[in-house]
């Protein structure tokens, strides 16, 4: 292993964790501590994940039949936008960064924390302040403007638009600070030896995504404030009647929006590229590709928001170069999964959890990819917009990357967060489960949106049914694999069999340290000598 | 140098405030995108409404912006000398002088109220409140919902200035600064400058280009 190895101490010694070095509820709300912080979120984003689940499941159900199946059209319009507010807010932008992101970063740079680790707990707590006001907000009478809350509609709304709003606009000040703690703790405390270029890739996706967060939550936040004010004191800032301009909310909303799927999707290929060295025994294919394309896709993501927006009245000149703009992020895209497949060449692959939805991620992730490609072209994009086949495009990189990648770290990464190994008979069963269960629920959406059916609408044609059948029948197959999942890994936190320092055998720095680790994560501050994952080198792996 | 200020989670002070400055520097890089948005916005309406929004400046108070504008300024200098005070070693001047920037930013705070009322008895109103009958056109009422919005989010952060000032006076007369540790005085002190920054580009948007 390249860094300077110490021995693994004997059992007694690492008797202390963090886990367990204070077990006092109070210790745990009033943390500074980055691995714990990350647990507080992993359970908060889980619970978000859940509840978002919950109304993705109602909106399904009720899609069973072409007409009114078991609640009315407003209800619905509610679920709907509930669902996307809660899997984009309070589950993806935060799920990898804040609760993988915050364990790990400071492990994977031999830190004993992040910068700033009391503004890293107010993050949390923005968090949850933000989630408490978007639910509150649900409570009252929800919105039904759907996740991207457009004007005019959004200022004569009847339902609880403000205080979803001001709940998204909280969750954006915990995600920039978290982004600008991520930013400092990557640049400043990184252990002597650990150059840049030896960082572990995960590190490296997570420093692109903090950049964006920092970038462009504040724009994101500025525009949601202005929709709420007004929407609670007639501002008119975005209305027709009075002047406004709702195309600028548009620009001004995508400009934020559209770089947020690079907030999700990034760090989700950050745990791909992880998950795939430490599975396949190998060293990434090419380094310097996959931190030259995290990079680039951060960089030209915030170059391509106006693909959302070729209905809206735009220019040709205009279209067409946010349409070759964002087919240019496939470019990056395809370096990544080209290098994925190439790791994979004569690696010694071992087909555990984490492997398993790394190949699903995969697949997924290459289809949904190039549906985005098709979408960005102009002409395609007039048939398809606003239709299921932007529904089932964006899911599949959503779910199919993010969700894909999220479960991939939670089993890779488990027996380091705990110290408990999961029943690896169930976890496979899951990830069979929860990925054809997501084949069966958004492919026939494709067909769906290219037959016509419009995004969001409440009845649809009886022709329609049988496609939209087959998906309400595949989410009930997602929902038995997550609910499935939860109960393997809950369980396992008591019954799991311990896994010791380094159960996968992985030769990446987070895995020197004990598992569960000690609360100021090395004994000594370790001196790196090489990249992560050299499995060629003497003693690579264990 | 005071030992306390150093953390547990670094290896010596000069790492704490490297990352400490880097930090700040990037708060105050996304706080300039939390204003870039309305930047933005008044860029766009002003393409929009082109004369409309040059004739509206000629209705705000340029005698009393301009004021605004050196009181804010003076404040700012205020601040720079009680920095350069504590590294002078001369800690004793850095809470008057600290005292002497609130007082600078409250008499701000206190003539923008003015200007407000000054705008709200001629029926100047944002949005659908406008009713200013000198000039009652769309483009002027979303000029001046801009103006509103725009100072007003800024007026909040003068405010918020105000009370980092305050504590950092009252860390300064607890003496915890000095020629060797003063980095939150700095910090602090960086972001009234960027406070003021935001009135520079304010001031010429809604007085200056008429």
């Amino acid at each position: 292993m390249p860094a300077t190895k110490s021995q693994p101490p004997p059992a007694a010694a690492i008797a202390t964790s963090y886990l367990n070095a204070e077990t006092t509820i109070r210790s745990w709300l009033l943390t500074t501590d980055h691995k714990r912080i990350g647990v507080l979120f992993l359970a908060a984003t889980s619970a978000a994940l859940a509840l978002g689940g919950v109304f993705a499941l109602l909106v399904r159900l009720e899609l069973l039949t072409p007409d009114r199946t078991f609640m009315d059209a407003m209800t619905y319009n509610r679920f709907f936008t509930l669902h996307g507010v809660i899997m984009v807010w309070l589950f993806m932008i935060p799920a990898i960064p804040a609760a993988f992101g915050n364990f790990l970063l400071p492990l994977m740079l031999g830190a004993r924390d992040v910068a700033f680790p009391r503004l890293n707990l107010a993050s949390f707590y923005f968090y949850v302040a933000g989630a408490v006001v978007v639910l509150g907000g649900a409570i009252a009478g929800g919105a039904d403007t759907g996740w991207t809350f457009y004007p005019p509609y959004s200022s004569q709304t009847p339902t609880a638009l403000v205080p979803v709003l001001l709940g998204v606009f909280i969750l954006g000040i915990s995600s920039t600070i978290t982004g600008i703690n991520f930013i400092v703790t990557t640049h400043t405390m990184r252990t002597r030896g650990l150059h840049w270029f030896r960082m572990p890739l995960f590190v490296w996706a997570i420093y692109a995504t903090s950049i964006i967060l920092v970038l462009a939550t504040p724009v994101l936040g500025m525009t949601l404030l202005l929709v709420a004010v007004d929407h609670a004191f007639g501002l008119g800032i975005f209305d027709p009647a009075i002047g406004g301009d709702p195309i600028l909310f548009q620009h001004i909303f995508w400009f934020y929006s559209h770089p947020a799927v690079y907030i999700m999707v990034l760090p989700a290929m950050g745990v791909i590229t992880e998950v795939v060295q430490a599975f396949s025994r190998k060293e990434i294919f090419s380094y310097h590709a996959i931190v030259i394309a995290s990079l680039g896709i951060a960089f030209i993501g915030f170059l391509t928001w106006g693909h959302h927006m070729f209905t809206s009245g735009m220019s040709m000149f205009d279209a067409a170069a946010f349409g070759s703009l964002s087919m240019f992020v496939a470019v990056f895209s395809a370096i990544k999964v080209f290098t994925w497949v190439a790791t994979l060449y004569r690696g010694s692959i071992v087909l555990d959890a984490p492997m398993l939805y790394f190949f699903g991620f995969l697949f997924l992730f290459s289809i949904g990819g190039m549906t985005g490609v098709a979408l960005a072209s102009t002409s395609l994009d007039v048939h398809w917009h606003d239709t299921y086949f932007v529904v089932a495009h964006f899911h599949f990189i959503m779910v199919g990357g993010t969700m894909m990648a999220f479960l991939a770290a939670l089993h890779y990464w488990f027996p380091k967060m705990f110290g408990r190994l999961y029943p690896r008979m169930w976890s496979v069963v899951a990830a069979f489960l929860v990925f054809s269960g997501f084949v069966i629920t958004f492919s026939p959406q494709f067909w769906l949106g290219n037959a016509g059916m419009p995004r969001r609408y409440f009845s649809y044609p009886p022709e329609f049914q049988a496609l939209h059948v087959i998906s309400t029948v595949g989410s009930w197959a997602i929902a038995a694999g997550l609910v499935l999942t939860l109960a393997y890994l809950v369980g396992s936190l008591r019954w799991g069999k311990p896994a010791g320092a380094n159960p996968w055998g992985v030769a990446s720095f987070e895995w020197d340290t004990p598992s569960p680790p000690p609360q100021h994560n090395y004994e000594e501050a370790p001196v790196v000598t090489g990249g992560p994952h050299q499995y060629w080198r003497e003693g690579g792996g264990s | 140098m005071k030992t306390d200020a150093l953390q547990a989670h670094y290896e010596d002070l000069g790492k704490q405030t490297h990352a400490a400055r880097l930090g700040m520097w990037i708060f105050v890089g996304s706080e300039a995108l939390l204003f870039s948005a309305l930047f933005t916005l008044y860029a766009a309406y002003r393409v929009a409404y082109p004369g409309t929004f040059g004739e509206a400046a000629g209705h705000t108070d340029l005698l009393l912006g301009s004021i605004m504008t050196f009181v804010l300024i003076t404040s700012s200098y205020a601040v720079v000398a009680g920095l350069d005070a504590a590294r002078r070693g001369r800690t004793g001047r850095v809470a008057p002088l600290l005292a002497a920037a609130m007082a600078l930013g409250l008499a701000f705070l206190v003539l923008k109220g003015v200007e407000y009322t000054i705008h709200f008895r001629d029926g100047i109103f944002p949005g659908r409140f406008y009713r200013f009958e000198a000039f009652p056109t769309d483009g002027a009422r979303i000029f001046f919902t801009l103006y509103y919005f725009m100072t007003g989010l800024h007026a909040l952060h003068v405010a918020g200035g105000l009370v980092l000032l305050g504590a950092l006076a009252w860390l300064a007369r607890q003496g915890r600064f000095d020629a060797v540790y003063h980095t939150p005085l700095e910090l602090g002190g960086l972001y009234w400058h960027f406070v003021d920054v935001i009135w520079i580009f304010l001031w010429p948007l809604f007085y200056l280009l008429r």
